[in-house]
């Protein structure tokens, strides 16, 4: 589990955009040693890449299971039918919430509640590595709690994650290794507790 | 047979009820025929054009949530190929069954043409795209007739044919077991059917993969694209789609009218098509019908009615039908708009927006 932090316009969610080949990008992308940054956005899913996108990006007007169904989209053909099924129960077992609210409309969901289906219809299309933009944004602090628990227990269940956030302590606090961003470029990068220790990263992104 | 006993029937066997439906359809015809003459049953044969048209365009913009302000130039591309291939013209008369699957061909490779350069244009700018792809294609028309006279240029061309099916004409009455059926219905019966196969076709998209894939695009286009939709595909699908239903309704409507110029295919039609499909209910079928057989119906009856109620009123006729007729469906629209924003008859599961179970 991996973070990259930073201020406001340092990059980050460009640098998500541009792995997620959703903006162009200049060099070479690679993932699990295979070139990827000649591939277009909507075959990444099939290379095991998804993404949890900025500002939550649920279908409003579908409902709970739907938007699930949705991220399986490309899991076509009647034999993963059953492992489908099987995927979305998991991801109701992970989001209680979202199982009870399964025949709800996404867009009448609390932002918190947007927030885990983003992260549950990602998880749908079975990724090897989650791409999380900023999913502490507009949050209340007690639904940052819960939804981080959450992608702490997506971590653990063998699902790498690179996350992209602005709560520093926050990130780094549940990632084993992280990165800062400054103006664009990587200025610091180490294991998450030897981040939390540095007086710089202190200084300007913990208030201390 | 009181009300009570056929609600009851209906529960019972919805059958039942598709089969009054469908008895209902077939004598409609018959019925305005005989109680308010010809031309109401040309008015009913046209909401029936109308009505294709709306659900190929609801492929576009209530599926799909593309807003096309040019929609009518499909229509006016499947009625030009019509008009070309079956009238003395070019001294061409292909059969109706070769013409309008050429036309719907046709229209849908203009559609990919208008799809491909907008597919990265969304809301407002898309519209205005669209709409001068509409307003290019009919300028087109109107001004073909130099320096090699194919479209007639503004005069238009006449004397298309007629409607053939088994060396029957449409425009001749026929007798069927006796009952002689007028061509008008011999019309309607037809354009009922093919609106009854562009109605199943749009539900079976609808549930389909690709269907899901629209209402994707049309939530969020970026979340789409992370779900592993291939957007620019699937938006040049439902442009494509939508253009072929309005091509096969224009070659319909050149050979009912026997006549088509480019005055038909105003900026005025694409409007009033997006009229019935928002008035109706956006990416519901049912309500699109109602929407299309309502736009198409009520300024009808404001035409015929005006005079005679104001006759009636005031002893005089005050103000020119032809004008009221526009105020009053103006004020239609803005009322419908105000009190059910959603549309006539919207799609059941706006109501799950209030969050019920």
């Amino acid at each position: 589990m991996v973070c990259l932090i930073g201020a406001n316009g340092a990059g980050k969610t460009s640098t998500l955009k541009a792995l997620a080949r959703m903006i162009p990008a200049a060099g070479e992308i690679r993932y699990a040693g295979r070139r990827i940054d000649g591939l277009p956005c909507h075959a990444l899913i099939g290379q095991g890449l998804a993404l949890a996108p900025e500002g939550r990006g649920v279908f409003a007007r579908l409902s709970v299971a739907e938007n699930l169904a949705m991220g399986a989209y490309h899991r076509a053909g009647h034999d993963e039918r059953a492992a489908v099924a099987e995927d979305e129960a998991r991801i109701y077992g992970l989001f209680p919430r979202l199982a009870e609210r399964r025949r709800q409309l996404a867009g009448t969901l609390s932002g918190g509640e947007q927030q885990m289906l983003a992260i549950g219809r990602a998880l749908m299309g079975r990724p090897r590595l989650l791409l999380l933009d900023e999913p502490s944004m507009g949050l209340a602090p007690l639904m940052v709690q819960a939804v981080f628990d959450v992608i702490r227990r997506v971590a653990q269940s063998g699902v790498t994650i690179l996350l992209v956030e602005q709560n520093a302590r926050l990130a780094l606090a549940v990632c084993n290794r992280g990165y800062v961003m400054e103006s664009g470029t990587i200025t610091l990068a180490g294991s998450a507790a030897d981040l939390l220790a540095d007086p710089r990263v202190r200084a300007a992104y913990l208030g201390e | 047979m009181n009300g009570a006993w056929m609600a009851q029937r209906w529960q019972r066997n919805p059958r039942f009820g598709l089969v009054l439906i469908a008895l209902a359809l077939v004598a409609l015809p018959f019925v305005v025929g005989a109680g308010l003459g010809n031309t109401w049953l040309r008015v009913l044969d046209f909401a029936l054009l109308y009505a294709m048209l709306a659900l190929g365009l609801n492929i576009v913009v209530g599926f799909a949530g593309l807003l096309d302000l040019g929609y009518i130039a499909f229509y006016a591309v499947g009625a030009y190929i019509y008009a070309l291939l079956a009238s003395p013209h070019f001294g061409l008369h292909w059969p109706v069954w070769a013409i309008l699957p050429l036309g719907a061909l046709v229209a849908c490779g203009f559609g990919v043409v208008l799809g491909a350069p907008t597919l990265r244009l969304r809301g407002d700018y898309l519209a205005i795209v669209t709409l001068g792809f509409g307003e290019i294609v009919r300028i087109f028309m109107n001004n073909l007739n130099a320096p090699v006279n194919i479209t007639n240029g503004p005069k238009g061309i006449a004397g298309i044919d007629p409607i053939q099916i088994g060396g029957h004409a449409l425009t001749q009455p026929l007798e069927f077991f006796g009952v002689t059926v007028p061509g008008l219905a011999l019309t309607y019966y037809l354009f009922l059917g093919l609106t009854l196969l562009v109605m199943l076709a749009g539900l079976r998209l609808q549930d389909s993969r690709i269907g899901r894939a629209w209402v994707a695009i049309r939530e969020d286009e970026v979340a789409a694209k992370a779900c592993g939709i291939n957007t620019r595909n699937v938006k040049l699908l439902a442009f494509a789609m939508g253009a072929s239903f309005g091509g096969v309704a224009g070659g319909l409507f050149a050979s009912f009218q026997e006549f088509v110029s480019p005055e038909s295919f105003s900026l005025m039609e694409s409007v009033m098509v997006l009229c019935m499909v928002v008035l109706g209910g956006m990416g519901h079928i049912p309500g699109v019908i109602l929407g299309a057989l309502t736009l198409t119906v009520l300024p009808e009856a404001f035409r015929h009615g005006a005079g005679p109620v104001q006759q009636a009123l005031f002893g005089q006729v005050l103000v020119d039908p032809e004008n009221l007729r526009m105020l009053l469906f103006g004020l239609a629209l803005v009322a419908v708009m105000l009190y059910r924003p959603s549309g006539l008859w919207p799609e059941p599961r706006h109501r799950l927006e209030l969050g019920a179970k």
